[in-house]
């Protein structure tokens, strides 16, 4: 078995674990290529269909093809979305953009606290994530079932241990674990199985005229392409393989403080 | 060395342990920088982060990225980072040495396929060097090897290098457990880590990497039975379909699959996959999809296998449980036991030791208090509230492990350990579920000491007329006279008596086998070498009655001579009978018979004499004494 098939395996099992486990679950899809590759992930672990919502954090500084993209594949694939929005904080305006904001408290409450909302709202309490160990240090410490409290937070000291994919099911009322079936994955597993499996992927991932792609996306005011030539699926693998830049280096929230992320990921970012 | 254009073919997780600063998480920076894997501006970076902090840079902080861990200098969890040689792709995983955290290094360690365990030099062996052998053992982790770190402390001694060995070989050997290499290394300083140090010209070893490339990639045991544990079954749309991943062994349409617990069986009607070719069959490793031909009802925690070898259904087994809960556990409190996707309500039934897994001596407990402590490993015999499907550890590993749940936390983790369980019968249906094996106070061991010779099956099969009958009363006499406790069990005796009900359909054949197997078992267990004549045709009867008893104990005779030489002798009339159609299921004529394909023995009868024959099978088992003393 090659080592494709055997992550798409774990990732397959993890899914049908979490189905089974949680009544009221949903994912989290960004439009990116890792939670597109999740949400195909699904259709192979339940033979074509996705028996759960998706749940889109709508910041609205989201470039506008990902919104395109995401309502055509609704359309072909079948697929049932809850859009969550901090309505609140957009219509005073305490953004990044206006200025009335740093980058990092943007993102608390654009992408965090609408994301807690929105859980909250439809009462979740699987929440599958695209995200992977290898994407930043963080990351890298993560369970495949990872609890969350109350408050969202994510107790890092003490983890549950996880072991022979078993996997923490059981939890408290008001908590919820988060599901990470792509964890084991690396951004060039995510391109080689993209190419094998042909899966659509937006198309801002692909150099244009002017030499740019994005290497990981955004919102436009905080993302930024990467210098590049790969036009293709098979180029960006070819590119992949040779780079030593690390994958989230376009995202400038990151980038803040020496631990930003890590804070916000504390807090109940993705 | 790193990142180069070809595509590696395959990927290897290894986990990196040892006692607390022993230097893994040097280590592991070291091996990034040294194989060209630290993504640009990494060191850089951290470099600058320890000048502003006015600290010296530390290769660990490249791991230990958390502010928390950057504090402490520990690793308090597990964490998992990539890298590539000419060779493959690697997942490594470094778990943290301290005990307090010995929940995040079992973690780390139960996901790996290889171990590298760490060792200060200058410390030598300490607490959590020991306990984490001990673990990895228990997890069955094989593929170890030790490096012997901080041999820049030690003055880059030799002598000091295989004092460490010597002492850490002896304990691992107490455990089982044999290390693929001991190297002695610097990691600050990169002795040895992918390139030979100028600084040990003793050591002619191979390096670190070298080492990793070594390692073999572990597959999914496909050659074990067939194990598919149900996750789900799901009604998306027309199709009823049973979702797991295959375990163990493989499966394909039309094979017919038995349920356990509960013993239903249904015959595969198709295998589903989404967007994949499609196959007829599958094997261990695979998530897959069955429907069935006859809707039966299963639900999710079934465990389906193939008739012949199913696995143990019991609602009783012992296993070594290693605790990792705050609260300890107790006997008389109600846990959750999780196998393969089994859930079931368990207690403590008792515990026969407790021990400390860094000097494996029992702790002790006064009266009355009978619990196993955090960091504590229990032997002990675990009762369910109804049966469960599994399998001892050391012959199916995914359903030989399981995990207990405190609440609503994962708390400790056991495997099963080898016992004499009672094997289902083939009409598992009737069976009660507080059916255990009482155990008396003389063993297997003792009896062997006082006869000089433990018991053993010699299964003879073969057509009728090959001989099976006349060579085992040989045998049995030549072996009384050598003074051996030795017992026929022949297969016109046993329809006399034990198995008189029976007639020679297929189903009735398999019953008289089961029944033969399971009295030879008990001959065994007195200490006899059981010689049984029987045609028995079927291989997978022979394999069950195999399964029985221990390994090794199960000598398989191919009697064999061609149809036309038996039906020539016909010492009881039977093939004329046959060819007169006044037999029906006559095997060999009328009835199949499928010839063992790896036999301990094989007899050609038509060219062997009977004292050649008898003194064939008698060779062999002095050629096992001479051995292992393991035969008579």
């Amino acid at each position: 078995m090659d080592y494709l098939t055997k992550l798409e395996n774990q990732s397959i099992y993890i899914f049908r674990e979490a189905f089974n486990k949680f009544e009221n679950m949903a994912m989290l899809w960004s439009i990116g290529k890792d939670s597109t590759v999740l949400l195909w992930l699904a259709r192979k672990a339940f033979f074509g269909h996705v028996p759960f919502p998706l749940v889109h954090v709508d910041t609205t500084y989201k470039i506008p093809s990902m919104i395109e993209y995401r309502d055509r594949l609704m359309r072909e694939w079948n697929l049932q979305l809850v859009v969550g929005r901090n309505e609140e904080v957009l219509r005073e305006g305490r953004t990044f953009p206006n200025g009335r904001a740093s980058r990092v408290e943007c993102c608390g409450t654009l992408k965090k606290d609408a994301l807690k909302a929105v859980l909250e709202k439809h009462g979740f309490t699987g929440v599958v994530v695209g995200v992977r160990r290898d994407e930043e240090p963080t990351r890298a410490k993560e369970r495949y079932f990872s609890p969350r409290d109350k408050n969202m937070e994510w107790n890092v000291e003490d983890q549950p241990p996880e072991l022979w994919d078993q996997f923490k099911t059981d939890y408290d009322k008001g908590t919820h674990i988060r599901i990470h079936p792509l964890l084991h994955w690396t951004e060039l597993n995510i391109w080689e199985y993209i190419e094998r499996e042909n899966i659509p992927v937006i198309p801002l991932y692909f150099a244009n005229e002017k030499g740019e792609r994005y290497r990981s996306i955004g919102c436009f005011p905080c993302t930024f392409p990467i210098q590049s030539r790969a036009r293709t699926v098979r180029e960006i693998i070819e590119e992949l393989r040779v780079t030593r830049a690390p994958e989230r280096a376009g995202r400038a929230q990151d980038k803040e403080s020496e631990d930003a992320f890590e804070k916000l990921r504390r807090d109940g970012y993705m | 060395m790193s990142h180069t254009a070809s595509q590696p073919a395959e990927q290897l997780k290894i986990v990196i342990v040892g006692h607390v600063d022993h230097g893994k998480s040097t280590f592991v920076g070291r091996l990034f920088h040294d194989t060209g894997s630290l993504p640009e501006g990494k060191l850089e970076q951290l470099q600058r982060a320890a000048e502003r902090r006015g600290v010296p840079f530390e290769w660990a902080n490249l791991m230990d990225a958390l502010q928390s861990e950057r504090d402490q200098n520990i690793t308090i969890d597990t964490a998992q980072i990539w890298f590539q040689t000419r060779k493959r792709q690697y997942v490594i995983i470094d778990a943290p040495g301290h005990k307090e955290f010995l929940k995040n290094m079992v973690t780390g360690a139960a996901n790996a396929e290889a171990a590298l365990l760490l060792i200060d030099a200058h410390e030598g062996v300490q607490e959590n060097s020991r306990r984490h052998g001990y673990l990895l053992n228990l997890l069955g982790i094989r593929q170890v090897a030790v490096l012997v770190n901080k041999m820049d402390l030690a003055g880059y001694s030799r002598e000091r290098f295989e004092r460490i060995e010597a002492e850490y070989r002896a304990w691992l050997r107490t455990l089982g457990m044999e290390p693929r290499l001991f190297i002695p290394i610097a990691a600050r300083e990169g002795d040895n880590i992918a390139a030979r140090s100028p600084r040990m010209p003793w050591w002619n070893g191979p390096t670190v990497v070298e080492t990793l490339d070594d390692f073999a990639v572990s597959h999914p045991p496909q050659d074990k039975p067939l194990r598919f544990p149900i996750q789900d079954v799901y009604r998306f749309d027309e199709r009823r379909i049973l979702a797991g991943r295959i375990e163990s062994g493989s499966l394909k349409v039309g094979d017919r699959l038995l349920f356990s617990p509960g013993g239903k069986s249904s015959v595969v009607k198709t295998i589903e996959r989404w967007n994949a070719p499609s196959r007829e069959d599958a094997a261990a490793g695979e998530s897959i999809g069955v429907t069935l031909t006859e809707q039966i009802f299963v639900e999710r925690g079934a465990v389906a296998a193939i008739e012949s070898a199913p696995p143990l259904e019991l609602a009783r087994f012992r296993a070594r449980v290693f605790w990792l809960g705050r609260q300890p556990f107790r006997k008389g409190r109600a846990y959750k036991l999780k196998l393969a996707t089994q859930e079931a309500e368990c207690q403590i039934e008792s515990i026969q030791k407790v021990i400390d897994a860094s000097t494996l001596e029992s702790v002790p407990r006064e009266p009355g208090q009978e619990w196993v402590g955090r960091h504590e490993v229990g032997e002990l015999t675990l009762k369910t509230r109804r049966p469960v499907a599994f399998d001892v550890f050391n012959e199916i590993v995914p359903t030989g492990r399981f995990v207990i749940v405190d609440g609503f936390d994962v708390a400790g983790g056991g495997i099963v350990v080898e016992d004499n369980y009672p094997r289902r019968t083939t009409e598992g249906a009737h069976k009660s579920e507080n059916l255990f094996w009482s155990r008396g106070k003389v063993t297997a061991e003792h009896r062997a000491r006082l006869n000089g010779h433990p018991g053993c099956i010699v299964w003879l099969t073969g057509l009728s007329g090959a001989g099976k009958s006349t060579l085992a009363v040989e045998l049995e006499r030549e072996l009384f006279q050598a003074g051996k406790q030795a017992y026929v069990l022949d297969g016109d005796n046993v329809r006399h008596g034990l198995c008189s009900d029976l007639a020679f359909s297929p189903r009735d054949r398999q019953e008289n086998i089961r029944r033969v197997g399971e009295v030879a078992k008990l001959f065994v267990d007195a200490g006899l070498v059981v010689v049984t004549a029987f045609i028995s045709p079927y291989r997978a009867d022979r394999e069950f009655v195999r399964r029985l008893v221990p390994a090794g104990r199960f000598i398989e005779v191919f009697v064999n001579a061609p149809v036309e030489v038996c039906e020539k002798r016909d010492p009881k009339g039977l093939y004329a009978r046959a060819r007169a159609n006044e037999l029906r299921e006559f095997t060999g004529v009328s009835a199949p018979y499928e010839p063992p394909q790896t036999p301990e023995i094989e007899l050609r009868t038509d060219q062997l004499t009977v004292a050649e024959s008898v003194a064939r099978i008698l060779e062999h088992l002095h050629v096992r004494e001479a051995d292992a003393a393991i035969m008579i």
